[in-house]
């Protein structure tokens, strides 16, 4: 009757110290969202071809931007990697978020000594890496085809802007994932949401084009904040450091307001039928 | 803390050796008694269940013998309202270490409740909660490496493979149990490298008590573990779980199937509308021990029920078509009459039946709306 506690821990009396796993809930993540390639891949792909289709329907446009005009095809770079990051950090988190919680994996996990903290990051990590990639896909693809690159000089803002909105997205992601009570409204509420926020932010029709009133209405929201904030960074007419901290404290207080509301609302139990 | 649950265990079960041993030689002549068997490998507690045969669930006759046991789990006036209306009803358990407690009940009775408020993961509204020395409302991470959950309803990570997903809650713990063997123990050895995903329901639900054992738990909740099993693989499940009792563990079972808490529970509380309405072994549930057995009988054509002596006739209940029924609290003796009766008359009752009440008639007295 003494084989529970043959094991070596508590056989030999040695206390042992209670691990903090983020490495590990951060490699098994990572390989779980590895071998759903379908998702992977289509998250990064989206954002290319809305790149392709959109620089080539307006190939011989100008932009209006700040300082003067630039080619359409080199506006759609910083706000498709916005619309990238926002549909990697947003979008896939709370979905999966949503589905792991309804099909009691969270639940699981809380019954075992992993803390909060771990399962959070881990998931976060997960969608900074994604938005990182996206990024470098597309200011790739920006360089090797349009011939648009970053100004040494904004470089930095750029990278900011990008942890920054992955950071901030997450929060309003989780948010969002503690307020949908079931998976299959996700899609739904994601895509209600966002999609019309894209189209009054200057994502796929550039801002000077829109209605003021509408533009208005679009400072307001998370969106254009970051895709203006990114696109500010890539103007090549942008003089300075390219840092626009009114957009980013605009970006910090729906962070905040998204991680109040994960605090207060966000359940580790099933909350579907 | 291992040190301290190193020596709690150890004193505790000296002291169960003590109190129980006489009981379970009796129980068991063909072996030595559980509690003095040598160390052995963890995998092998299966087989040696098996070869235990019905012994396990006899320990819950040992009857004074528990009262040494130290409670694991101790529950004084729980309750618990969902928009005014109380789930449960001012409850009291007390579940000792070693033991498997089968916590009984209709759907809606509050079992899924009460077992989630014992797990830490609701808040109660009035009583007093003790599981291992620590009200779970309060709970910590140390706590929770010692408890170990099998979900009524839970998918696995279905992108992980068995052994993956093991090794994952295996990094959770302070003393994890070895990967290879917990996946032996549940019978998954043959499916480690097996996508969870892409596992039968049987095969997830083992996989559902593997990753409950991996912390090596002192306290096992496990939330109607085989609904949905077939019958080979619920008896091999329940060897897996008295398997579990020979390891030390103390277990918390809700099931809805009564050979389930039958064949492996040491007692059983009966939960109906938020309440416990009866507590006690399977043995003795309800007053099962003590309830008249029904002796049935077709009586031969052209012997009329008036022809019965008295002392059979006078506990007959019911008679159709020849069939009799007759309720006894003394079988042996109205089968004494009976005998010298048809031998008198030079008949054979053919069909002649003894009936005790199941663990499933009295559950389902005892749960019966309006009680």
């Amino acid at each position: 009757m003494s084989a529970v506690i043959t094991h070596p821990g508590r056989a030999a009396g040695t206390r042992r110290q209670l691990p903090y796993p983020i490495g590990r809930q951060f490699h098994a993540d990572l390989l779980c969202y590895r071998r759903n390639i379908q998702s992977v891949f289509f998250t990064i792909l989206m954002p290319v071809l809305f790149l392709v289709i959109l620089a080539s329907i307006f190939r011989n446009t100008l932009a209006t931007v700040p300082g003067g005009t630039i080619k359409e095809s080199v506006y759609y770079v910083p706000g498709l990697i916005a619309y990238g990051l926002i549909t990697a950090a947003f979008s896939n988190l709370a979905l999966s978020v949503v589905r792991n919680r309804e099909s009691g994996i969270y639940k699981r996990r809380r019954a075992t000594p992993l803390p909060a903290s771990a399962v959070i990051a881990s998931r976060a990590a997960i969608a900074v890496l994604t938005a990182l990639a996206i990024t470098v896909v597309m200011l790739g693809i920006g360089w090797a085809a349009y011939g648009a690159s970053i100004p040494g000089r904004t470089a930095p803002a750029f990278v900011l802007d990008i942890i920054v909105g992955a950071v901030v997205f997450c929060c309003l992601g989780f948010a969002a994932a503690s307020l949908i009570r079931t998976v299959d409204a996700v899609q739904p509420v994601i895509w209600a949401t966002i999609l019309p926020l894209t189209f009054i932010s200057g994502i796929f029709i550039p801002t000077a084009v829109l209605p003021r009133w509408l533009a208005g209405v679009s400072y307001v929201f998370p969106v254009h904040p970051l895709a203006a904030a990114l696109l500010t960074a890539y103007n090549p007419h942008t003089t300075g450091s390219g840092l626009n901290w009114g957009y980013l404290a605009i970006l910090a207080a729906w962070g905040a307001a998204g991680l109040i509301i994960a605090i207060r609302r966000f359940s580790w139990l099933p909350q579907g039928g | 803390m291992a040190i301290v649950i190193y020596r709690s265990i150890a004193g505790y079960r000296r002291r169960r050796a003590e109190a129980a041993a006489p009981h379970e030689q009796d129980l068991s002549p063909d072996g030595p008694p559980p509690t003095q068997q040598a160390p052995r490998p963890d995998g092998q507690a299966a087989k040696m269940v098996k070869a235990g045969g019905r012994e396990p669930a006899a320990r819950g006759l040992e009857g004074t013998g528990q009262v040494s046991r130290p409670p694991v789990i101790e529950v004084r006036g729980l309750r618990k309202s969902y928009d005014g209306l109380e789930a449960v009803a001012g409850i009291d358990l007390e579940v000792r270490a070693g033991e498997i407690f089968a916590f009984l009940g209709p759907n809606g009775a509050g079992k899924t409740t009460t077992v989630e408020i014992l797990e830490g993961y609701r808040r109660r509204d009035a009583g007093d909660v003790s599981v291992l020395g620590v009200d779970p409302a309060m709970a910590g991470r140390d706590w929770r490496a010692r408890i170990g959950v099998v979900l009524q309803e839970s998918e696995p990570e279905s992108e992980l493979t068995a052994e993956e997903c093991l090794s994952l809650y295996a990094g959770y713990y302070p003393a994890p149990r070895p990967v290879a063997e917990t996946l032996d123990l549940v019978g998954l050895a043959d499916h480690r490298t097996a996508r969870c995903g892409q596992m039968s329901g049987g095969q997830r639900r083992r996989l559902d008590v593997a990753l409950a054992l991996i912390g090596d738990p002192e306290l096992i909740f496990l939330d109607e573990p085989t609904t949905g099993f077939d019958p080979a693989a619920r008896k091999s499940a329940w060897d897996v779980i008295a398997g579990l009792r020979d390891l030390g563990k103390t277990i918390f079972l809700t099931t809805h199937y009564m050979e389930e808490a039958e064949y492996l529970a040491d007692r059983i509380a009966v939960l109906a509308a938020g309440q416990i309405v009866a507590e006690g072994t399977a043995a003795t549930l309800g007053g099962r021990d003590t309830q008249a057995s029904i002796v049935s009988f077709t009586l031969p054509p052209g012997l009329p029920a008036a022809d019965l002596p008295t002392a059979v006739a006078g506990c007959v209940t019911r008679t159709a078509n020849g069939q009799v029924e007759a309720d006894t609290r003394s079988p042996l003796r109205l089968l004494g009459v009976l005998d010298g009766w048809a031998r008198a008359r030079g008949i054979d009752l053919p069909d002649l039946d003894v009936h005790r009440p199941t663990l499933e008639d009295v559950y389902l007295q005892l749960t019966r709306e309006p009680r």
